[in-house]
């Protein structure tokens, strides 16, 4: 075919994308002050008050009783302490996609990552209590190996895992990330390259000879056992109390990751990656090199997923390839759009919403689901391109729109 | 000896594969008097029998061997008549009684009343002939003679590997026999192979060298683990012959794997081409990431199994391998309308905005696999016509089988035909005017929705066209596109975008790599990832694919 000129002339085609920018709302001092003290009862309500009813509403043991009304069950919190995780990684891909711009289809990867590392900790801590009585993971058992691999040596200690958790997916992203955004790949090219990313590290995890447990990943877990100033304590996940535990250590992940976003997105950082995602071009003719900033975002979303996979490993208790998918990087992408992208709130609502709505689905009709989802995708991108956030501002506007025109009529 | 048996479930399998009637002729009585010869105890008499049988080349005395393995052969004695050799495997019910039908032991055939009734006998009239596991090989090898003569060649060729695998050295001299009368030369070729390779274990080292310098002149790669045996025990007379026999048989492998692979890859290529062909106009002109792309080869994949059931329905068998030729231009127009739709429905609100199209695509594809899963249940497969099947054997062992030939001459006329639509026709010119400049065709006064539309409809046409060519190398499945889109993708952004000639070279380029990658690495998945680290690595070179578009805009 001939040399094409930009196809992006179309007259439908606007170049700044739709998203919900709460900057002008914030300049007025009433209704800041009214967002702080929202974000800081939401964060009482998700850190102390959740946990607060599973204690105190719990049934006697032994008798009849089902518990207060309000009394949120040890299976409920569970639940809601795996969204949040889920929440952790929507902060992450917020950042990237929202507020830079760059749709990166690989999330899943970094938080597997970070899941993988919880998961070989917590398969060595298992040890000599797995099915086979073995210090080897059972899958190893099964498979023949003898000897613990080297890779595998330090995670039996709890604050290297914890490090690697970090270091494992950033990294990873560094190195792709340097290698792409440096030739200046983007847009579309980096989505498509994300995406074969995210592909071939499943069909690599899949393999038996990587010794992470194949198609069936990572369970069997019993207990975390972290050392704080030498002295070790032992954590049994079994147990209500460390489930409970895992929700608020979740809770606490993610008000930390938001205040941290919200930090970064205010300041001028901030303002250079929204300038990015409107126009890379003439950011860089400013003087700035987009590279650079790209890839730290895209290395700390990448961080923020690892932690997020590593907190929802013990809550599940099981880690597979399958969570690292082609499908299930881009099902994360729709939970911003269905929240709102480019707000951090929106981020965090529409993870919540959107797993909710999943395990309602699966457990009431499971096969209306992809239905759903499928519905959800479309419906969001071409009716409310802004989310659940913006839709207010956008029925203003629709409103405010037609009545001007009733007006010239 | 039991006096009666159940029967078998080989038995009733046989049942079915060996003709119950057969050509009726009077038995020879030489014939017969082995037959009879069949009901003793002793092994060697009927060893001696059997390969008596054999001798005869009779072969009606086919059914009385199979009868005999399986121990279906016995001995009637009727009440008030002579004892005789008959087959008895199936039950029927006279008088509420369990009786036999008999078959007769020479041919096979039901025995009939002159009433045509047929004869049966009750347990007790039967005595079962039985056999030892020696009596038994002697039988298979006989078996597999007569299926040296068989009028198939596929027959014959199948029985001189099996007389091989055997490694039975009285087969020798039948092989020679049947090579000798061979007609068809890859046959001969095959009994020669099995020939020399029983030779292998004559005793005397002269018959030995001449089978492994034969061997050797055939290239036979079932004669490298019989060498490789040979050579523990054989003399040094004889080691100075195998071991550069066995190397030129590896050197011809490794040749012959190597030519396979240049074939594979471009088969695999081929089928790339034809995947991201569809994609590199949607895509790579238009601008839209179709992520339903899989689906629509998916639709043209379920086009091509309806018409083929179709065909099944309504169309006399001997037209029904043409159901692929009419399925072609089905799955195009099936996977077209669906594009037009989604296009009208969907994509034409998000041109411009690459990412959104990504997504609703995305959500599209979900509801066309689940209703694809609703409709049709997990697994379809779709049999391939018959005059596709098998293949040309270019030199021994290395075989291009037709559907593979038929993917890339079907993938090069594509090629040419959206070449032709694309650069050599008004409405191609139309198309490339609105990708170019939208507002000025519009002035110009081209329908820019109805040409969006149309390119839209073509790619997806294209994509299903491709999902009628991949149910002739693998099933049909409601997730059959996921397994491809990635692939696809990785071409289209290799080859540049919205470059026809890119596309085709990063899809034969990544085909052969993969090919070779996965030869080296001996694993499909290391090829991948390794296709992958050299995408990437290959863009840091060239970031706009390997033809990219030329101009002074910035952004592309």
């Amino acid at each position: 075919m001939e040399p094409q000129a930009p196809s992006d002339v179309s007259p439908q085609a606007p170049r700044v994308l739709a998203v919900a920018s709460p900057d002008h709302t914030l300049r007025d001092p009433y209704r800041r002050v009214s967002a702080g003290v929202g974000l800081i009862i939401a964060a009482l309500v998700l850190v102390v008050v959740l946990p607060l009813l599973n204690v105190i509403g719990r049934p006697l043991p032994g008798t009849e009783d089902v518990g207060a009304w309000y009394w949120i069950s040890d299976v409920e919190l569970n639940l809601l302490g795996r969204y949040l995780s889920y929440a952790l990684l929507a902060l992450g891909l917020d950042l990237i996609w929202g507020y830079t711009g760059i749709l990166s289809l690989c999330q899943a990867l970094f938080f597997c990552f970070g899941g993988y590392c919880m998961g070989m900790y917590l398969s060595l801590q298992t040890g000599a209590e797995g099915v086979y009585e073995s210090t080897l993971p059972d899958f190893m058992v099964w498979n023949r190996v003898t000897e613990l691999p080297l890779f595998w040596q330090p995670f039996h200690s709890f604050w290297f895992t914890m490090a690697l958790i970090v270091i494992v997916p950033s990294l990873f992203a560094f190195i792709f990330g340097f290698l792409t955004f440096r030739s200046r790949v983007r847009g579309v090219y980096f989505a498509v390259l994300t995406q074969a990313l995210a592909y071939s590290t499943w069909l690599l995890f899949n393999r038996n000879s990587m010794n992470l447990g194949g198609t069936n990943g990572l369970t069997n877990f019993k207990k975390i056992v972290p050392t704080f100033f030498g002295h070790a304590t032992t954590f049994r996940l079994s147990e209500p109390g460390v489930q409970r535990g895992l929700y608020v250590v979740t809770a606490l992940f993610l008000v930390a990751a938001y205040l941290l976003c919200r930090w970064i997105t205010r300041s001028r950082l901030g303002r250079v990656l929204t300038a990015i995602r409107d126009n890379e071009n003439r950011v860089r003719f400013s003087g700035y090199n987009p590279a650079n900033f790209k890839l730290f975002v895209f290395t700390l979303s990448a961080a923020l997923a690892g932690v997020a996979g590593a907190l929802y490993v013990p809550q599940t208790g099981i880690i597979t390839p399958g969570k690292m998918s082609v499908a299930a990087s881009i099902d994360m992408v729709i939970w911003i759009a269905v929240g709102g992208r480019g707000t951090l709130v929106g981020a965090v609502l529409g993870a919540l919403i959107v797993n909710a709505g999943y395990s309602y689905f699966t457990t009431h009709f499971a096969a209306y689901w992809p239905y759903f989802l499928g519905l959800l995708f479309v419906a969001v991108v071409m009716l409310i391109p802004r989310g659940l956030i913006g839709l207010p501002a956008q029925l203003r506007e629709r409103l405010a729109r037609s009545s001007r025109r009733g007006q010239t009529e | 000896m039991r006096s009666s048996r159940q029967l078998s479930p080989l038995a009733v399998f046989l049942l079915f594969v060996t003709p119950a009637v057969r050509a009726q002729t009077a038995p020879p009585p030489a014939v017969v008097q082995q037959i009879d010869a069949l009901a003793t105890d002793d092994g060697t008499a009927q060893r001696a029998a059997v390969a008596a049988l054999g001798e005869s080349g009779d072969r009606n005395v086919i059914p009385t061997l199979e009868a005999l393995r399986e121990e279906s052969l016995y001995v009637w004695t009727p009440p008030n008549g002579t004892r005789r050799m008959v087959i008895a495997r199936d039950k029927t019910t006279v008088d509420d009684h369990e009786q036999y039908l008999l078959q007769d032991a020479y041919g096979g055939a039901r025995l009939h009343q002159a009433d045509g009734s047929e004869i049966s006998a009750p347990a007790e009239e039967l005595q079962e002939v039985s056999v030892d596991r020696r009596v038994r090989t002697a039988i298979q090898v006989v078996l597999e003679r007569f299926k040296l003569l068989d009028s198939d060649p596929v027959v014959r060729r199948a029985a001189a590997k099996n007389l091989a695998d055997k490694g039975d050295i009285i087969a020798l001299e039948a092989l020679a026999k049947a090579q000798a009368a061979e007609p068809d030369p890859a046959a001969r070729t095959v009994i020669d192979e099995a020939y020399n390779l029983l030779k292998l274990s004559a005793p005397s080292d002269q018959d030995k060298l001449a089978a492994i310098s034969r061997l050797g002149v055939l290239r036979s790669a079932d004669a490298v683990p019989r060498l490789e045996e040979l050579r523990k025990t054989a003399s040094p007379q004889l080691q100075a012959v195998i071991l550069p026999t066995l190397d030129h048989i590896r050197w011809w492998q490794k040749v012959n794997r190597l030519l396979y692979a240049v074939f594979s890859g471009l088969s695999l290529g081929s089928i790339l081409v034809l995947m991201s062909l569809g994609l590199a106009i949607t895509f790579g002109v238009m601008g839209v990431i179709n992520m339903a792309h899989g689906e629509l080869m998916m639709i043209g994949a379920y086009a091509t199994f309806i018409t083929q059931n179709w065909f099944l329905a309504h169309v006399p068998a001997q037209a029904f391998g043409f159901y692929f030729l009419a399925a072609i231009p089905l799955s195009f127009v099936a996977a077209g309308a669906a594009g037009y739709v989604l296009e009208r429905g969907v994509i034409r609100f998000l041109y411009g905005r690459p990412l959104e199209t990504l997504l609703a695509t995305w959500g599209v594809s979900l509801i066309l696999i689940q209703a694809a899963r609703f409709w049709f249940g997990d697994l379809t497969a779709v049999a391939a016509p018959s005059w596709l099947s098998g293949g040309i054997e270019v030199i021994a062992g290395v075989q291009l089988p037709y559907n593979r030939l038929f993917i890339i001459a079907f993938t090069m006329l594509c090629v040419a035909g959206v070449y032709l639509l694309l650069l050599r026709s008004s409405a191609g010119l139309r198309i490339r005017a609105v990708m170019q400049n939208r507002a000025m065709s519009a002035s110009m006064g081209i329908a820019t929705n109805r040409v969006d539309a149309f390119t839209f409809a073509l790619g997806s046409g294209l994509a299903g066209m491709a999902g009628c060519a991949l149910t002739l190398i693998g099933n049909v499945e409601p997730d059959l596109g996921q397994n491809y889109i990635v692939d696809a993708f990785i071409v289209v952004v290799t080859g540049g975008v919205g470059k026809l000639v890119g596309t085709v070279a990063a899809a034969l380029g990544i085909g052969w790599l993969n090919t070779f990658l996965e030869l080296v690495t001996d694993s499909a998945v290391m090829g991948k990832v390794l296709i992958l680290v050299f995408v990437i690595l290959f863009l840091q070179r060239r970031p706009s694919g390997l033809f990219p578009p030329t101009g002074r805009a910035v952004e592309y």
